[in-house]
């Protein structure tokens, strides 16, 4: 576990005050990107789960080696809710994790004391290299910028540990959740972290990523495993998400249901299914042949109910476009035939990946 | 079936070709899907022929020439990797 609130052991080493450091370039400390989302939310997160899911930390990881500095602006979406109350003390958090990667880059304490190599030449050089990494980062950064909005993407893995429990409860369970409306704070939808309704990206992530090694397992088992079939099922599996969304968006589009389902939201919610897909097909393994059709029909339901649930909400009640009521007669009607068709192609889907796995 | 990616971008290919070499007078109007047919009133739902017609043209006027570049990659490839 990080200790908090702690800053850099002190120094072991000799400190080389006799030489100056190298300047490493302008850390972006005032242009970090924030995200305009959130001012009103309550610090105090108390009551939470004491252990963090590792690969929590491993995100978390990555997204300071991104960010050179803590990024001051969204304190909300990164702040670490799933361990007791931090509030005041995230800023100490944000340099105790960075300086736990590695030679810090200097961007918490006085100028050159880096006490952690004797020889000054190896340590100058590693700030070089560490300031040309964050030179690349940014650059990168700034590439995929221009492809997809990075922001929005960060919206989608704001998950802390409750939500995605509960979360996965919904999807295997939905019968008894009884409020499926996504919250809103000031026109902007609430982060996942505050709305258990509002879609993200984790779960389907990780559920894919599961999904691969599961199949990979269950050809192991019926020994018809090899390298290649992995990366062949992962692009089929890919290969139909891929479908999925671009017919959901066509068939939005066509019709001019104006919702505000945005490409990763459409992407979101057609992940979901991996969850139903890797307890059928762990129910399958496990049980056989009957075990994989119980779990089937099971899983198939639940996946249906929740995305007519959860469109319907998005779909039927967004705002269309004219409000004269003149062609909106039709309307409903092809909005429900488009959420329950979405409905419909989940268990076939669910059905056509796995049956080859279970014999 | 076992897709891979390479086939999806085939089959993607194929379709926005397909899309890219209707002409537009001596095909389109005369079957009425004419960028000029689209009539719509304001305030007006647009229905999906005008929307879909609205896409033909769409893609046609977007793709036309990065089509050609995507083409010739795929042919040699195919040429060299059958």
């Amino acid at each position: 576990m990080w200790d908090k609130g702690s800053s850099y052991p002190p120094a072991v080493y000799s400190s080389p005050t006799h030489y100056s450091p190298i300047p490493t370039g302008t850390h972006p400390r005032t242009n970090t990107p924030t995200l305009h989302v959130l001012t009103l939310v309550p610090a105090d997160h108390s009551s939470r789960h004491q252990n963090m899911d590792l690969s929590h930390h491993g995100y978390r990881a990555t997204k300071q080696r991104a960010r050179p500095a803590p990024p001051t602006g969204d304190p909300v979406l990164f702040e670490d809710t799933s361990s007791a109350a931090l509030g005041p003390s995230s800023q100490g958090y944000y340099a105790s994790g960075y300086n736990m990667e590695g030679p810090p880059n200097d961007t918490q304490g006085g100028p050159g004391m880096n006490n952690l190599f004797a020889d000054p030449m190896a340590s100058a050089a590693m700030m070089y290299g560490s300031s040309l990494a964050n030179r690349g980062q940014e650059i990168v950064n700034k590439e995929i910028g221009r492809f997809m909005s990075v922001n929005k993407l960060k919206y989608f893995f704001a998950v802390d540990t409750r939500y995605v429990l509960k979360k996965l409860m919904i999807l295997m369970f939905p019968y008894t959740h009884q409020d499926w409306d996504v919250r809103y704070h000031r026109d902007t939808p609430l982060t996942p972290r505050q709305d258990v309704n509002a879609p993200d990206l984790y779960i389907p992530t990780m559920a894919f990523i599961t999904y691969i090694l599961l199949a990979g397992m269950a050809l192991g088992i019926q020994k018809r495993f090899s390298p290649e079939v992995l990366g062949l099922c992962a692009s089929t599996a890919l290969v139909w998400v891929i479908i999925e969304v671009l017919i959901m968006l066509l068939s939005l589009y066509l019709l001019t249901v104006h919702s505000d389902l945005s490409t990763f939201d459409l992407i979101a919610y057609s992940g979901y299914k991996y969850v139903g897909i890797i307890f059928t097909m762990t129910c399958g393994l496990l049980f056989g042949s009957d075990g994989y059709f119980v779990a089937l029909a099971w899983s198939s339901f639940a996946i249906m109910f929740f995305i007519v649930r959860s469109l319907k909400m998005k779909i039927l009640t967004s705002v269309s476009s004219d409000s004269m009521g003149m062609g909106s007669s039709a309307k409903p009607q092809i909005r429900i035939y488009i959420t329950v068709a979405t409905a419909i192609f989940q268990p076939i889907i669910i059905y056509w990946l796995t049956s080859h796995l279970v014999r | 079936m076992a897709f891979t990616l390479y086939s999806l971008i085939q089959a993607a290919i194929l379709c926005v070709n397909a899309v890219a070499v209707l002409h537009e007078e001596r095909f389109l109007s005369k079957i009425g899907w004419g960028a000029d047919q689209s009539v719509g009133g304001f305030g007006d739902e647009p229905g999906v022929k005008a929307q879909l017609m609205n896409l033909v043209r769409s893609v046609r006027t977007v793709m036309r020439v990065p089509l050609i570049g995507v083409n010739s990659v795929c042919i040699v490839l195919l040429l060299l990797f059958g």
